[in-house]
Parts: structure tokens; sequence; C-alpha cells
């Protein structure tokens, strides 16, 4: 029954045929649909922003103050529809239009939290809760520094 | 004695094993699919009254067993080994189901490919006479894989076109030495091939050339045709994986023909939002164990070709930069 010495049979293509095969077969993104709809939600987001910012200014608050509460309550917002399962839609549909404004940087954090919760406050919660917003922390946090530096020594 | 191989890495068993009883339980999502009827049970939820997802996917996976255990009726002391296998590190989907089935068990780890590769080594062992009755099954569960392969699953951000949905699924066959069923009659283990696909978004394509590599050995070795098949299935290629797949064989020399098809485009349609299509140990398992066995049992399929795919990559690795190795595994079932 046992037919020895045999190996040939090996797929016939190469790595790099195989790579532009693989550029041919997949779908390609569908970049104008995303930019069109990352404008427009990212645009209404930031307009509900500037809405509630002149909200406050009406109330009295100066326009520091004002901008500061706006922010707060934009992430209350992001927040919120994170934790009522929303806001991921929202980002299905919308992609960098809900990323990019700090409601998307809310969503990061509370995301990860829900994530997490269940392997213990200290070690889940609270080990991985920037494990996705991290990066942008580190490297924004670290970018200001830089920008501080220049503007001191230019000043 | 004489070897039970055929060329260069199939196995031909002389006593082929039966698939003596099959059970699949998958989630809402699944069961809402093109394939919702052929499944023995559909959850209606994900976490189904447990605490996590993890300990969700294991009672699946026990599920499963149990209900394979059950329709079949021969009692456990008749079955000698567990083989089962799951995505998640340390495969604790599979531990976990085994410290409650409480048989002597072997962990596998083939990623997707994990059905394939039980239904081979479980052969094996009752063809060589190592056991009468052996157990497999394997899971996978949507949001136990999101968060360990890729983000929380309430960030808010889009997936790829080429990308594929983890089903949430577990699938478990009774293979027995006699007995009334189809039977396993020859496998073909895989080689791990990479050819240098590093987008964990396109997950058919790291997997593609090995699947075809296994299909060109199994049918070399055995001098068969895909003819010979009424169906040859891969595990969880998706679209994007079966149409490279089917160019790199034709390529090769072989023409699949119309028999070509793949778990993960069969589990959902395209109204369900799965991009690719279905992946996960779960998909080909819950296929296989519904709607295969079904179109096999009614006689609509005489001779079939299960192909598990498997991705062997981690997160840890690709982010050192390495690319996907892939594998598939072959199974042939006859009525």
């Amino acid at each position: 029954m046992a037919n020895q010495t045999l190996r040939k049979p090996t797929i016939a293509v190469t790595p790099e045929q195989y790579k532009s095969l693989s550029q041919q077969f997949s779908p390609k993104p569908t970049i104008a649909k995303n930019v069109v709809r990352a404008f427009v939600v990212g645009g209404i987001i930031c307009a509900i922003g500037q809405v509630i910012i002149n909200l406050f200014a009406t109330i009295g608050l100066s326009r520091t103050e004002a901008t500061t509460a706006g922010t707060a309550t934009m992430i209350f917002i992001g927040a919120l529809l994170t934790g009522l399962g929303i806001y991921d839609e929202i980002g299905k549909f919308a992609g960098a239009g809900s990323i990019v404004p700090v409601t998307g940087f809310a969503n990061s954090i509370v995301s990860s939290a829900m994530e997490f919760k269940r392997e213990g406050y200290v070690l889940g919660v609270g080990a991985k809760l920037f494990t996705v917003a991290g990066p942008v922390l580190v490297y924004g946090i670290a970018t200001s520094i830089v920008v501080g530096f220049v503007y001191f020594f230019l000043h | 004695m004489d070897l039970k191989r055929m060329g260069n890495q199939t196995v031909v068993f002389a006593n082929p094993p039966v698939i003596l009883a099959s059970y699949s339980v998958v989630g809402p999502k699944e069961g809402q699919g093109p394939l919702g009827k052929t499944f023995s049970k559909v959850w209606n939820d994900q976490l189904h009254g447990e605490k996590s997802w993890e300990v969700a996917e294991s009672k699946m996976l026990q599920e499963a067993m149990q209900g394979v255990i059950d329709q079949a009726g021969i009692p456990k002391e008749q079955i000698d080994f567990m083989l089962a296998g799951d995505l998640l590190n340390q495969i604790i989907s599979s531990n976990f189901a085994a410290r409650q089935m409480a048989l002597p068990f072997i962990g596998l780890y083939g990623a997707c490919s994990t059905m394939a590769l039980s239904m081979a080594v479980g052969s094996m062992l009752i063809d060589g006479g190592f056991a009468r009755n052996v157990l497999v099954g394997v899971s996978s569960h949507h949001d136990t894989a999101e968060r360990q392969y890729r983000l929380p699953t309430e960030q808010g951000t889009q997936r790829a076109m080429s990308a594929q949905w983890t089903v949430t699924g577990a699938g478990s066959l009774l293979l027995g030495k006699s007995g009334t069923g189809p039977r396993i009659t020859s496998a073909t283990v895989g080689r791990v091939l990479d050819f240098a696909v590093t987008d964990v978004n396109n997950m058919g394509a790291a997997m593609a050339p090995g699947v075809s590599d296994t299909i060109l050995n199994h049918l070399h070795d055995l001098q068969l045709k895909p003819e010979d098949y009424d169906l040859i299935v891969s595990g969880d290629l998706g679209a994007v994986g079966l149409a490279l797949a089917g160019e790199v064989l034709k390529k090769s020399g072989l023409d699949m023909g119309t028999g070509f098809m793949d778990c993960g485009v069969m589990i959902f349609d395209a109204s369900q939002d799965a991009h690719a299509g279905g992946s996960g140990c779960g998909c080909s398992s819950v296929v296989f164990a519904g709607d295969i066995m079904q179109r096999i049992k009614v006689g609509e399929l005489r001779r079939v070709m299960l192909v598990g795919s498997g991705a062997l990559h981690s997160p840890t690795s690709s982010l050192q930069g390495e690319s996907i190795p892939g594998i598939g595994h072959a199974v042939v079932i006859e009525a």
C-alpha cells in the first residue's frame, strides 16, 4: 500500500505572484463612501458640541469655561452612548467621523472599561483602561511637551 | 504490517470510523443565517445567563458534547478519548469543558482548522486500535475572540471589507469503531505554508495557500480528481480566501469546478454584515455537524472532503512583524 518516494505536489504560485493575486481578489476599501460619512457625522458631532458651548456661554460662563464645560458634556454623551451600546453602531457607520472627536476618545476608554470589568477592578479595568486610548495619550502628551519647549525657546 | 499511508501525507483507514452522532449549538446571529434550521440548538443571546463570554463558550461546547453523547446513546464509560480545541489562549474553553466531561482528554490547537484536525486524529486513534469511541468537538465565540484578537466589542470602529466574523458556535461528533452512519475514510494532515500575508483583516488570504496545498496533495496521494467528490468544502476561507484558493489551484493545474465551497461563505448571507464570511473553529464544526451531515444522511452527498483552514497567528507575533502562517487539514467522509 505504501508508495514511498514521492513529493512534488506543490502549488505553482510564488509568494510574489500570490501577493498580486491576493490584492486582485481582496475587496477594495470603500474610501469615497467612508470619507463622505466621516465628514457628515464628524461635522454633526462638532456642531452639537458648538451648540452646547454656546448654550453654556448664554448662561454666563466665560469663553474658556464654556469650552471646558462643553467638552466635558460631549465626553459624557460619548460615554453614555457607549454604555447603551449605541456608539459602536455609530462608529461602524461613520468610521473616523466618530473616532476623532472627543466622544470617540470617551468611547475608547469606556469600551475598554466595560470589556475588562470581568477581570476585576485592579488588573482588569485599572490595567486595561487605556489599551486603546493609551497611544493617543502618550504621543499626544509627548508632542505637546516638545511643542512647549519650542514655544518657550522662541519667546 | 502494511502502512496505512498513501503518497506524501494521506492516511487511508483500514476500518473507517463511523460518525455515530453529530450536534451543533450556535449563537443568535448564526441561527438567523441561511443554515439556521440545520443546527441542533440556537441560543437566544451571546451570554446565555453566564457571568462571562468565556464561560458561555465553554458551556456551549459542553452542551454540544453532551448532546452528541445523548443522541448516540453510548454510555460515557465506552468513550475512550475526548479531543477538543478552541481559539482562546491555553484553549480554556476546551479545558473547562473537559473538566466537566471527565474523560481522558487530548487538547488540540489548529486555530480554525481544529474540527478537521480532531476528526483526523480521532479516526487515527480508532483505526489504530487505541479507542472504541472518541468524542470530538470545538468551539468559538464572537466576543471572546474579538477581545483576545482585536478590540473591545463596544469600540466604535469599521471592519475591513476582507475581514470575517467569528462564529459563535460549538460542534461535536461521536466517532466509533462500529455502528451505522457516514464513515471517515481518509485524512490528509496539512503542512504549514506562509506566503507572507501580514494583514490581520484578511485571514482568508493567509490560509488559502495552506488549504490549496492540502487539497493538491490529497488528490495526488489518492490519484483522485475534484469531480470524484460531491463536495469539497473548506472551513473558513471566506469569500476572499475561497476565490484565491480556486485561483491558486487552477494555476497548479486543478480546476475545482462548482463543487468547491466554504463553510464561512455558507453560514451567513449578505444581509448579515459579516463581510467576507464566517470564521473560527465553530464555523466549520457547526456547518459540518448541521447542514453537511444532514445532506449526507438524506443521500444528497455521498463523498465529501472537509478541509479545515487555520490561520496560525497571534496578536503578539503580528505586532512583532511576523506574517501569518496558514494550514489546512482534510478529512473525507463517505455515506
